[in-house]
Formats: structure tokens, C-alpha cells, sequence
């Protein structure tokens, strides 16, 4: 029969709290920068420049469709072979921002879409100033489109994340992989930190619903 | 001692394509009967059993399948069994797309119009009659494109059976690395092998997506 011993996971559950923050911190920075490259990659999409496009179809697609693994093996330890060298830290953040930007260019690209020419049209004939336009019939919309998507998004980075504890990158899988080292109470170790990233998502899906209720209930108020 | 990449070694990485093809097969195979059950369960009448479908979903979306895989991995050997890459793998990737599966097939059985159902209870249809020949033949159209996206998500996912020490695709291009020191060129390959398993099946999920929303519209 097997004897649990949830002794050495409890004696370090500081060690893995500050974990959790650091894959909340790593997930955040990943999310904000990956939402710059989405933007610019939806803005590039939706130009007229076709090489550009071209361009941004092939960067979409070729994450899109290869592991993120891979991806983090290939940034780690294959761009080194051509001089491009990264500690484990800024490996793994670069990989989320490039893994979430192909993502979160499909999903702005279609908020930008969501919006009918005939409702700028409108705003214009309503005699709105074009800033008024670009937030209120552009801007807040759009964002209310997409943002189911975007928050899921996040929180399926925020899982996706574990996997930078491959290269040994700081995050909860991380110091989970270390405490497993120093007192193979693996099964233990493993299914708290399941748990920990459960209430993590639990814990962000619940806020962003939060914010959803207060910002975007509409068109009650403004 | 390091040696040369050279065509045996793409041949190597290649033939291991083939563990990722089987354990995506078996995961698929596992996660669709699964993910049937979830399903069924998550729109029949019984509260609880909607619950419960509800809280297998909720857990298995709601935490990594990394985890996912190190607690069947070690929580083999907790149970008494021999602790086995291929059969943990193959366990929590069932799991996985079982939840997956059962999500993206409830909302497709959800999507059939609640007339359909009234229809067949007015016709005295059995349960497993009106499931069988009214809503989950609609659902199923519905479902194809979904699944079929999904596919790509669960290829991609058995990368992470490497990390176990099951030797698939990544692991044949980690092993492949430790002998020869090109990751450039090793990964690269690898990312390839995956890029050809995958954009087919994005593809053609894009395609019957467009087919289906033409189809609604109309």
C-alpha cells in the first residue's frame, strides 16, 4: 500500500507560492507583450502591403501548428547556433510572447472585422468627432468581441507556461521539479501543484467575469 | 563523441513521427468514447450527473496537461502498477481530450434546436432512439470542424509525452541533439515534421468551418 507524505510539500509551500507568483508575473508579461505583437500583427494583416501579409500568415501559422515544446527547445538551445543566446528566464519569456502573439493576432484581426463599415458610417453621420468614433463604435465593441477569447487566451498561456520548466525557467512547475529532486514525494508534489494551478485559472476566470459585468454591460451605460 | 546530422538521422526523427501518429490516435479513439459520455452526461436530465460531467471539464481545462501527466505518470506507481511512459501518456491524454471533447460536443448537441427534441418526445421516441437517429446525427455535423481542430491541439500536445520519457517525435530530436550537438538543425526539423502532421488538419478544420457558416447563414 502506498504511505502519502505530504510532509516535505507543506514544509516548502513557501517555496511554492512564490512559485505561483512568479508564473502569474512570467504570465502577465508574456500576455501584455504578446497583445503588442498581436496588434501589430492584426494591423499588419489588415494592411494593403502584401509581402507584409504574407509575412504574418507564415509566422501564424507555423506556431500555431508546431508544439509549443519545440518552439522552446528550437529558441533555447537551436538560436545559440547562430548567435542569438538567451538565459532560461528570457528564453521562456520570449517563447510565450511569440506563441501568444500568432494566437492573439487571430483573435484581434477578427475584433477589428467584428466592426460593420455602416456603424463608422453612422458615428459620422451622428456628427461624433472622430475620437468619439474610434472609442465608442470602434474600440469598446471590438474589445467586448474579443474579449472572451483574449481572456481564455491568458489563461491557457498561463497553463501552457509549466512547460518552460524544461530549460529550468522560474516558475511553479519549476520549483515543483526542484522540491521533487530534493525529496522524490513526486505524487504529492505534483497533485498540489495541480491543485495550484487550478485555483490559479479558477481564480482569473473569476475576475475577468468580474470585469466583464462592470465594463461591459451594454448598452445600459457608458 | 560527436558526430555529423546526416540523412539517418532525419530518417530516425522521422520514423518517430510515427509514436506521435499512435498516441494521437489512441488519445483520439479514448477521448472520443470518453468524451461522448462527458458529453451525454453534461445534457441529460440528472443534475448530478451534469455536475460531475461539468466538474471533469472544468479540472482538466482548468489546469496544465503537463501536470496532467506527471500525476498519471507517478500516480501509476501509487495505484501498484508498473510505472510506463506509453500508459501514462496515452491515460492522461484520454483524459485530456475526453474533457475536450465533451465540451466542443455539448455545445453541439446543445446547438440542435430544442424543437428536435420536443418532436421526438411527442413521437414517444426512446432516450438512446432520439440520441441515436434525431440529435446526434445534426450534432454531428455541427461537431466535424471543432474536432478536427482539436486534433491539431492533441498532436501537439503528445510532445509533452517526451517529457515522461516516452520517445516520440520531440524525444527522437532531443536524443538526436545529445548525439550530434546541431539543435538548430534538429529542432528545426522536428518543428517541420510537426508543421506537416498539423496545417493539413488546420486547413481543412478552417475550411469545413467556412462550409458550415455558409450552410447557416443561407
Amino acid at each position: 500500500m502506498y504511505q502519502f507524505n505530504f510532509q516535505p510539500v507543506f514544509e516548502n509551500l513557501d517555496l511554492l507560492l512564490y512559485g505561483a507568483l512568479l508564473t502569474v508575473r512570467l504570465s502577465l508579461a508574456a500576455m501584455v507583450l504578446g497583445l503588442a505583437v498581436s496588434v501589430m500583427g492584426a494591423v499588419g494583416k489588415t494592411s494593403g502591403i502584401r509581402p507584409l501579409r504574407w509575412l504574418i500568415d507564415v509566422y501564424v501559422e507555423v506556431i500555431r501548428n508546431t508544439p509549443f515544446l519545440v518552439q522552446i527547445f528550437f529558441i533555447f538551445f537551436g538560436l545559440p547556433a547562430i548567435g542569438i543566446s538567451m538565459s532560461p528566464n528570457t528564453a521562456a519569456l520570449v517563447a510565450l510572447v511569440i506563441n501568444v502573439g500568432a494566437y492573439g493576432t487571430e483573435i484581434i484581426r477578427a475584433g477589428i472585422e467584428s466592426i460593420p463599415r455602416g456603424q463608422i458610417e453612422a458615428g459620422r453621420a451622428l456628427g461624433l468627432t472622430p475620437v468619439q468614433i474610434f472609442r465608442y463604435v470602434v474600440v469598446k465593441p471590438a474589445l467586448r468581441n474579443i474579449y472572451p477569447s483574449l481572456t481564455s487566451q491568458f489563461i491557457y498561456l498561463m497553463l501552457t507556461s509549466s512547460v518552460v520548466s524544461v530549460i529550468s525557467a522560474n516558475d511553479l512547475a519549476s520549483a515543483g521539479a526542484d522540491l521533487n529532486a530534493r525529496t522524490f514525494a513526486s505524487f504529492e508534489i505534483y497533485l498540489v501543484l495541480t491543485v495550484m494551478y487550478f485555483l490559479l485559472a479558477l481564480g482569473f476566470s473569476t475576475l475577468f467575469a468580474t470585469i466583464r459585468r462592470v465594463f461591459f454591460t451594454y448598452p445600459a451605460s457608458r | 563523441m560527436i558526430r555529423e546530422f546526416s540523412a539517418s538521422d532525419i530518417l530516425f526523427i522521422a520514423s518517430a513521427a510515427r509514436w506521435t501518429l499512435i498516441l494521437s490516435a489512441i488519445a483520439f479513439l479514448g477521448g472520443a468514447i470518453g468524451g461522448l459520455g462527458i458529453a451525454l452526461a453534461r445534457t441529460s436530465g440528472g443534475t448530478l450527473l451534469r455536475r460531475v460531467a461539468a466538474g471533469f471539464i472544468q479540472i482538466f481545462q482548468g489546469t496544465p496537461l503537463l501536470m496532467q501527466l506527471f500525476l498519471v505518470y507517478f500516480g501509476l506507481a501509487v495505484v501498484g502498477l508498473p510505472i510506463n511512459p506509453l500508459l501514462a501518456a496515452a491515460v492522461a491524454l484520454t483524459f485530456h481530450a475526453s474533457a475536450y471533447l465533451g465540451e466542443i460536443w455539448r455545445g453541439a448537441i446543445e446547438a440542435v434546436p430544442s424543437g428536435q427534441t420536443e418532436a421526438s418526445m411527442a413521437l414517444s421516441l426512446s432516450y438512446t432512439d432520439r440520441m441515436r437517429h434525431v440529435v446526434l446525427p445534426q450534432a454531428m455535423r455541427l461537431a466535424v470542424a471543432p474536432t478536427v481542430g482539436f486534433l491539431v491541439q492533441l498532436i501537439k500536445g503528445t510532445s509533452l509525452a517526451s517529457i515522461i520519457g516516452f520517445t516520440e517525435l520531440t524525444r527522437a530530436g532531443q536524443i538526436i541533439n545529445n548525439a550530434t550537438f546541431k539543435p538548430f538543425l534538429v529542432f528545426g526539423t522536428v518543428a517541420a515534421l510537426y508543421f506537416i502532421l498539423c496545417w493539413p488538419l488546420s486547413l481543412l478544420a478552417r475550411r469545413l468551418e467556412a462550409r458550415m457558416r455558409r450552410a447557416v447563414t443561407r
